[in-house]
């Protein structure tokens, strides 16, 4: 089974919550940080990494001594990545989105694949569970190609559960983070911002159709609002971490909550029984395979 | 490229228009021929609308407009590239007058034309 | 013109909130026209209650969609589309509008001539008037791509209006992360406010954030929040800022205040002073004053670049 952890908001706990349930779950596991902008579970689960590779995007070389000059490439591209002028055709690789249509319209074969470097993937272990990583170069601007190429490694070895650590927001980046995902886990906090953004992130994920519930996290702090919500909407509240100032300065030190605070492990346990029941009734009959 | 046709970033259509600092999201150009003091204006708004890729389409609506060379104020590498590819010379730092003033000062030889860019990439976002 | 976008890479530090505040305090030093460049998840409007005065829609980019009474179902599209956006249907094809990318292959291949190409509407925009003055502000659509030009479009917007206002000073909301959108927000700026805070994940987004700045040319103030949870990861920080040469604008106690103002739709400056509040309007001082003097390191009257 696969779960994603997501938040409409940064800051709520996502990565705590990631990091204390890859502490407590027991079977076996693969941790994954799909926040490939702000990669950040490494720094609670400290991996040790085995390996780590570039990971790149098809992008067009140009083959100057074939093209002709007609210019239906950068016609084609919506991207602007290839543009005509004068008597040189120019090829922008940053700006490729890797979509191969100049390279499949080209019939001179003056465009040949060639790879932009997005980013890295590591893989390694953390504890018992497997972890994987994507981390985007700096000055690369988009993330959804290297989160793509990181879920690709997932699926070729994936076994037993799978934790994923989302980007935040609700745009393309956290969408692409959830979709593959069995069980849907939004980490919130009950305050203005956190149920405002909260909202956002039940009205783009609920589409999807995937069991979906949420972790109220420094429960105590601000109102009583996103519990409402929650109850209105008919979101389930899986778990509700109180506020406590020894899980922030534990976070501080790099501490994964659920192991730095007694009390916190049974609340995670707890929550990742939870999850398993959305995941089960959800999908009877692969929970009976497991 | 006519070296005798120049394009100025612009705010507005006219001589009287202030100069658009920005390469790629300029409203528009005007292009005047030296020789005959003919003035036309190229809307830019093309390019302001692109998710990506402004330096580079504003490159592009330049050479189909004739010009040789572009006076404006900050040009990103991109941009740069292509109006290099095109033959098309680049003044830079040109800002805080209006399209008359800048070209008077082209024509008096007061500007100089550069070899590379001087705005980061991606500056065109903003 | 003067910009000053306050950014933070990783979320939580407390960014709109300080945001705000300085809204709140331009607001009796001349006044500010503020931005929310947080498009994808946009707060400041729950601090600050904007009365929104033009909505516009925002479109960007293209998406594809099938006509099913057309498509034959041979599959063409569904094995040149390198995003996985192609579903196969009971009769026809169709397209998952979250993984279209807006490339147009399966358009343009489409023997049939079924698939349309159209443009897309992402969001909403507004220009309003709040307590502290003018504000132009956004909502992208759930799941749609936060390139970049929509925070590009709402700065090109807030600069016209405040030239138009005789303002001088623009405060931005600046986007989460370090891509596209962050690189829009602060593209133009005069200082990037990044508000950091004493744990891992702080330390570790502020030096790609930082990173970033420096490829841009933008000069750096850096805000620690919540300093006392961690005295020495705060001063740690602080000696990264001063060996890489960048301002530091101050440190901010970890205080309940915040989220009480936030309950209360206020800014914390508007409440009564606490610690936090007066740390606050220290932290504004320096940041204005670097605003109006830091100048960007960049190569001007025709060098060449580095």
């Amino acid at each position: 089974m696969i779960y994603a952890i997501a938040s409409g908001k940064g800051g709520t706990g996502k990565t705590t919550v990631t990091a204390s349930l890859a502490a407590v779950w027991d079977g076996p596991l693969t941790a994954v940080d799909l926040d490939v902008e702000e990669p950040n579970l490494h720094l609670f689960l400290a991996p040790e990494i085995t390996a780590e590779e570039p990971a790149f995007l098809e992008v067009p070389v140009l083959d100057a001594a074939r093209c002709i000059l007609c210019g239906e490439c950068a016609a084609f591209c919506q991207y602007k990545a290839l543009s005509l002028m004068g008597k040189t055709l120019l090829v922008f690789p940053e700006m490729c989105h890797g979509c191969g249509g100049c390279i499949a319209l080209c019939q001179e074969g003056a465009l040949s694949p060639g790879g932009r470097e997005l980013g890295h993937i590591l893989e390694g272990s953390a504890g018992a569970a497997r972890f994987l990583m994507g981390r985007l170069r700096v000055g690369e601007a988009m993330s959804p190609p290297l989160m793509r190429q990181v879920k690709a490694r997932l699926r070729r070895d994936a076994a037993g559960d799978v934790l994923i650590d989302s980007p935040p927001g609700v745009s393309c980046p956290a969408v692409n983070a959830v979709m593959d995902a069995d069980v849907i886990v939004l980490v919130t906090e009950p305050t203005p911002f956190g149920l405002h953004d909260f909202r956002l992130a039940v009205e783009a994920f609920r589409p999807l159709g995937k069991p979906l519930g949420a972790v109220i996290n420094r429960a105590g702090i601000g109102d009583g609002r996103v519990q409402d919500f929650c109850r209105e909407a008919g979101v389930p509240v899986w778990a509700e971490l109180p506020f406590s100032r020894a899980v922030a300065e534990a976070y501080s030190r790099g501490e994964v909550a659920a192991r730095a605070v007694p009390e916190m492990r049974g609340m995670f346990l707890a929550l990742m029984a939870r999850m398993r029941g959305a995941a089960a009734a959800s999908n009877p009959e692969e929970a009976d395979h497991a | 490229m006519n070296a005798g046709i120049i394009a100025v970033t612009s705010e507005g259509p006219g001589m009287e228009s202030m100069v658009d600092s920005r390469f790629g999201r300029a409203a528009g150009f005007v292009v005047v021929d030296l020789a005959t003091e003919q003035t036309s204006y190229v809307d830019n708004g093309g390019s302001q609308s692109m998710a990506q890729g402004a330096g580079i389409q504003a490159a592009e609506n330049v050479a189909r407009a004739g010009a040789g060379v572009v006076l404006s104020g900050f040009v990103g590498p991109k941009a740069f590239q292509a109006l290099s590819a095109a033959g098309i010379q680049v003044v830079q730092n040109v800002e805080n007058m209006t399209v008359g003033q800048a070209v008077d000062k082209y024509k008096r030889g007061e500007l100089s034309t550069s070899d590379a860019p001087n705005a980061p990439a991606g500056g065109n976002k903003g | 013109m003067r910009e000053i976008v306050v950014i933070s890479g990783k979320g939580g530090t407390g960014k709109t909130s300080i945001t705000a505040a300085f809204a709140h305090l331009a607001s009796v030093q001349g006044g500010a026209m503020l931005c929310d460049l947080d498009v994808d998840a946009p707060d400041l409007h729950l601090l600050l209650a904007p009365d929104r005065q033009e909505e516009h829609a925002f479109y960007s980019g293209r998406e594809a969609r099938i006509d099913p009474s057309v498509c034959t179902g041979c599959g063409l599209c569904a094995g040149l589309c390198r995003f996985g956006a192609v579903m196969p249907g009971p009769r026809a094809f169709g397209i998952d509008p979250l993984r279209c990318e807006g490339c147009g292959v399966c358009e343009r291949f489409c023997p049939a001539g079924a698939i349309g190409f159209s443009e897309k509407h992402c969001g909403q925009w507004y220009a309003s008037a709040m307590r502290f003055g003018p504000m132009v502000h956004a909502q992208l659509f759930p799941g749609q791509e936060n390139s970049g030009r929509l925070v590009a479009l709402l700065k090109k917007e807030a600069r016209e209006r405040a030239k138009a206002l005789g303002l001088t000073l623009m405060l931005c909301d600046g986007a989460p992360g370090i891509g596209c959108p962050v690189i829009s927000s602060l593209s133009g700026a005069s200082l990037a406010v990044v508000v950091t805070e004493p744990t891992p994940s702080g330390r570790h987004d502020l030096e790609r954030v930082v990173d970033l700045c420096r490829h841009f040319r933008i000069p750096v103030a850096v805000v620690v929040n919540k300093f006392d949870l961690n005295p020495e990861n705060s001063e740690g920080i602080e000696d990264y800022c001063r060996e890489q040469g960048h301002a530091l604008a101050g440190r901010l106690p970890h205080d309940e205040v915040v989220v009480r103002a936030m309950v209360q739709g206020k800014c914390v400056t508007e409440l009564p002073e606490t610690p936090f509040s007066k740390a606050l309007r220290g932290v504004w001082e320096v940041v204005a004053h670097h605003a109006r003097t830091a100048s960007r390191p960049s190569p001007f009257p025709n060098t060449p670049n580095a």
